[in-house]
């Protein structure tokens, strides 16, 4: 394998890493503030209990985002010397305002997780807030820095990678920032809050009487079913944008080989770029331009737009872009039916067999969180910064590269067992019968 | 006074707060590592306690240096990670195992099998941290020197009793009445530790750092910086054996904010010694404007928040070094 090739690796498993702790930074929070409010509303003190578990988790899922996110700091200097030297100028600011971002969610995290008997009740309720606002900020800012990789603007490249022109808010708000970045924070939203409702669901088939868990369910359910709700609808706006503006990108998701009018959908299938054809796809006839032009006889750009060398892997953006629209479509299910069981009952929904389908669908929504970023981030290739610079241009010539990999993999599997152990054990201590809510310790 | 020159100088405060309050996190991890005697498993707790609400924060700054870095001084950024990427992977290996490990550590039930071994893990990272970014900071004073020279492996022994020093002296502030003795001989003898390996550094740099020997030993500023440092020393050394620990806590602050900012200043005007300068490193004009005004920015709501928080959790005063008598 090429040095280029273990670079990508290594980047590759960090972000894969890397962004389930940082959905759960964005969305988390949110769960914390809605279950402390309602906790201040009803008086109810199983929102409490709520609140204190779910903390619980968020300090050490925050832990680790942080940790893993120093780590890609450094792999991006480490491992993409070429790229940073002219993205620090144009698209550093955002960075920057990230890093503040982040910042302020550490420092709230703080009063937050510890300050509960020290704060006021008004200022612990408000950290909680500026953890769920810096959360969502730091996840904006840091998503117009890979929109600003996919429609680079706002500086001119001179030879020897130096920069000209750097106009840092016009990088900052490049083409297609709108979509790219409501399509990410609702993903998080999304993964996190059916992730989280799918453990609840686990808990309560076990203990069906479980106040606790019916709470926490419903609250889980109602943020990660709205934000699935919504996500279609990104998703659309999301693959218009690419249909205009990265028509290569579009073409490969769809494995889309000769330009045409009137293109057809291929799901699933094995495209064969030698041949030039995709084997075993469902074929929609006309799908692709009515979703992307919306008009089924518009001319869709094919792969053949874009000369070989600017392919992206084919086969694999297209299957991601697949598996990422079916975990959608499979969560999207799941919430409207959620949806419409909870309009029924006024409340949440507790039937074991929605239960039972909502615990083993959860996971897929962070699937196709990832799958989506691989859709992005492959789609992209071979191009860091599209139309500007190579990836194989901003590759560091460092090697050993190898060995890097394999040591922080088997750091990721480490540390990814525990946090599974970890929530694995807290979920058990709530099913054994002595788990009460601490009335004691509340105070309104 | 250009754009970048203030960047550059924002940059060194960062790493200087950055040494001041996460270095003290890691020399806490230290101080769990070597903790001895009857009263081992206290001293872990007040290391635990006294840095668990802030320690998330804290590691922040090392996150502010770097995004300054990269957006000051991109082409800089990248020949620093070049370089330096061997102490560089240590130190984020140190990072990675201490942060998830104290993370794990908060989160086992109590005196389990778990938590002995995330103690152990969350101590061994807040040894190996320190002792990479002395390895850093030596290699890149010596001009991008082999991180295994005699001078950047002294500078990372002196990082790790530097932090350990000044973690003992903070924590002899929120030490409870029967660890203070602990703390004080710990402050002490770390004290002694850090004198005499800052003088093996100081010896070692005209030889291992010439670009910097300038600042270290010669610039007219060399002479009043080395006395501050050894008064704020002497000041904490006496204030520890005097019981009075604001005081010391404050010195020993100050020594370690002169010794750290002592070590920018002397690189400059290089960013990497040997390799770039400040000037020629620098991001276009506008960047560095923009940077410095978000910097400005978001100063005015970050800071007084993180006052909050020290203040939530050290107390009152949480920065006052004025040792009022108990009542």
């Amino acid at each position: 394998m090429t040095n280029l090739a273990w670079a990508r690796q290594l980047m590759g498993i960090s972000l894969v890493f890397h962004i389930v702790f940082a959905a759960a930074g964005v969305a988390m929070p949110l769960l914390l503030v809605l279950a402390e409010h309602r906790w201040r509303r009803t008086g109810d003190p199983w929102w409490l209990e709520i609140a204190r578990r779910w903390a619980k988790g968020v300090a050490v899922l925050f832990a680790i985002g942080a940790v893993s996110g120093t780590v890609i700091s450094f792999e991006l200097g480490l491992l993409w010397p070429g790229f940073m030297e002219v993205a620090g100028p144009v698209i550093g600011f955002p960075f920057a305002l990230e890093g503040f971002a982040f910042f302020g969610e550490a420092i709230f995290l703080g009063l937050y997780l510890y300050g509960r008997d020290k704060l006021s009740p008004r200022v612990h309720f408000a950290s909680a807030v500026g953890i769920a606002v810096a959360g969502a900020a730091s996840a904006f800012m840091i998503t117009l820095v890979n929109v600003w990789m996919n429609s680079p603007t706002g500086f001119r490249l001179l030879a020897g990678r130096r920069v000209a022109d750097v106009d840092p808010v016009m990088a900052m708000f490049s083409p297609g920032w709108g979509q790219e970045v409501l399509h990410v924070i609702l993903s998080c939203y999304m993964a996190v809050g059916l992730a989280v409702a799918g453990i609840h669901a686990f808990a309560l088939l076990r203990e069906p009487s479980s106040a606790f868990h019916r709470r926490a369910l419903g609250l889980a359910l109602a943020v990660g079913g709205v934000a699935t709700l919504l996500q279609p609808f990104s998703g659309d706006l999301s693959a218009r944008f690419v249909a205009r503006n990265e028509p290569v990108k579009l073409a490969a998701m769809e494995a889309l080989f000769a330009t045409r009018p009137g293109a057809p959908l291929r799901i699933g299938g094995i495209p064969d770029v030698e041949e030039r054809a995709v084997a075993g796809a469902l074929v929609v006839p006309g799908a692709l331009s009515l979703l992307a032009f919306g008009d089924s006889r518009a001319t869709v750009q094919g792969l053949d737009a874009a000369p070989r060398s600017a392919w992206p892997n084919v086969l694999l953006t297209h299957l991601f872009f697949d598996l990422m629209v079916i975990c959608g479509l499979v969560a999207l299910a799941v919430a409207a039916v959620g949806a419409g069981l909870a309009w029924r009952v006024r409340g949440t929904p507790t039937q074991r067999w929605y239960l039972h389908l909502l615990a083993w669908t959860s996971p897929l929504a962070f699937v196709a969180l990832e799958a989506g970023w691989m859709v992005t981030e492959l789609g992209r290739q071979p191009w860091a910064l599209r139309g500007v610079m190579r990836t194989a241009e901003a590759v560091t010539p460092v090697t050993g590269l190898a060995a890097l990999f394999a040591g922080f993999s088997a750091v990721y599997v480490i540390l990814g067992t525990s946090v599974g152990v970890l929530i694995w054990r807290e979920v058990h201590a709530t099913l054994r019968p002595s788990a009460r809510p601490r009335v004691k310790e509340a105070h309104a | 006074m250009t754009p970048a020159i203030v960047l550059a100088a924002v940059l060194a405060a960062a790493l200087v707060i950055y040494a001041l309050l996460g270095g003290a996190d890691y020399g806490g991890g230290i101080w769990s590592l070597l903790a001895s005697g009857p009263r081992h498993e206290r001293q872990r707790e007040l290391v635990e306690s006294a840095i668990g609400p802030i320690w998330e924060a804290n590691h922040v700054w090392l996150i502010v240096a770097l995004v300054l870095l990269f957006v000051g001084f991109p082409g800089a950024f990248a020949r620093f990670a070049i370089i330096e990427r061997i102490p560089l992977v240590v130190l984020v290996l140190g990072i990675v195992l201490r942060g998830s490990a104290f993370a794990f550590l908060g989160a086992s039930v109590d005196h389990d099998v778990a938590q002995r071994r995330w103690g152990r893990v969350f101590a061994a990272g807040s040894a190996l941290a320190p002792f990479a970014l002395g390895l850093v900071a030596g290699s890149v004073a010596a001009g991008g020197a082999p991180f295994y020279g005699i001078f950047p492996v002294a500078c990372g022994f002196f990082t790790v009793a530097l932090f350990a020093y000044l973690a003992a002296a903070y924590l002899l502030v929120e030490a409870p009445a029967d660890l203070e003795d602990d703390f004080r001989r710990r402050a002490l003898v770390s004290a002694v530790a850090v004198f005499v390996l800052a003088f093996i550094v100081l010896a070692l740099s005209p030889r291992a750092a010439p670009l910097v020997r300038v600042g270290l030993t010669r610039s007219p500023w060399t002479w009043p910086l080395q006395l501050a440092t050894a008064a704020a020393a002497l000041t904490a050394f006496y204030a520890v054996a005097r019981a009075r620990y604001r005081l010391a806590r404050a010195a020993a602050a100050v020594q370690v904010a002169l010794i750290v900012g002592g070590w920018a200043a002397a690189l400059y005007p290089w960013i990497l010694p040997g390799v770039v300068t400040v000037q020629r490193a620098a991001a276009p004009r506008l960047t560095l404007v923009l940077v410095l005004g978000a910097l400005g920015i978001g100063a005015l709501f970050l800071l007084p928040a993180l006052y909050l928080l020290f203040r939530t959790f050290k107390g009152a005063r949480p920065f006052s070094p004025v040792d009022r008598p108990a009542a």
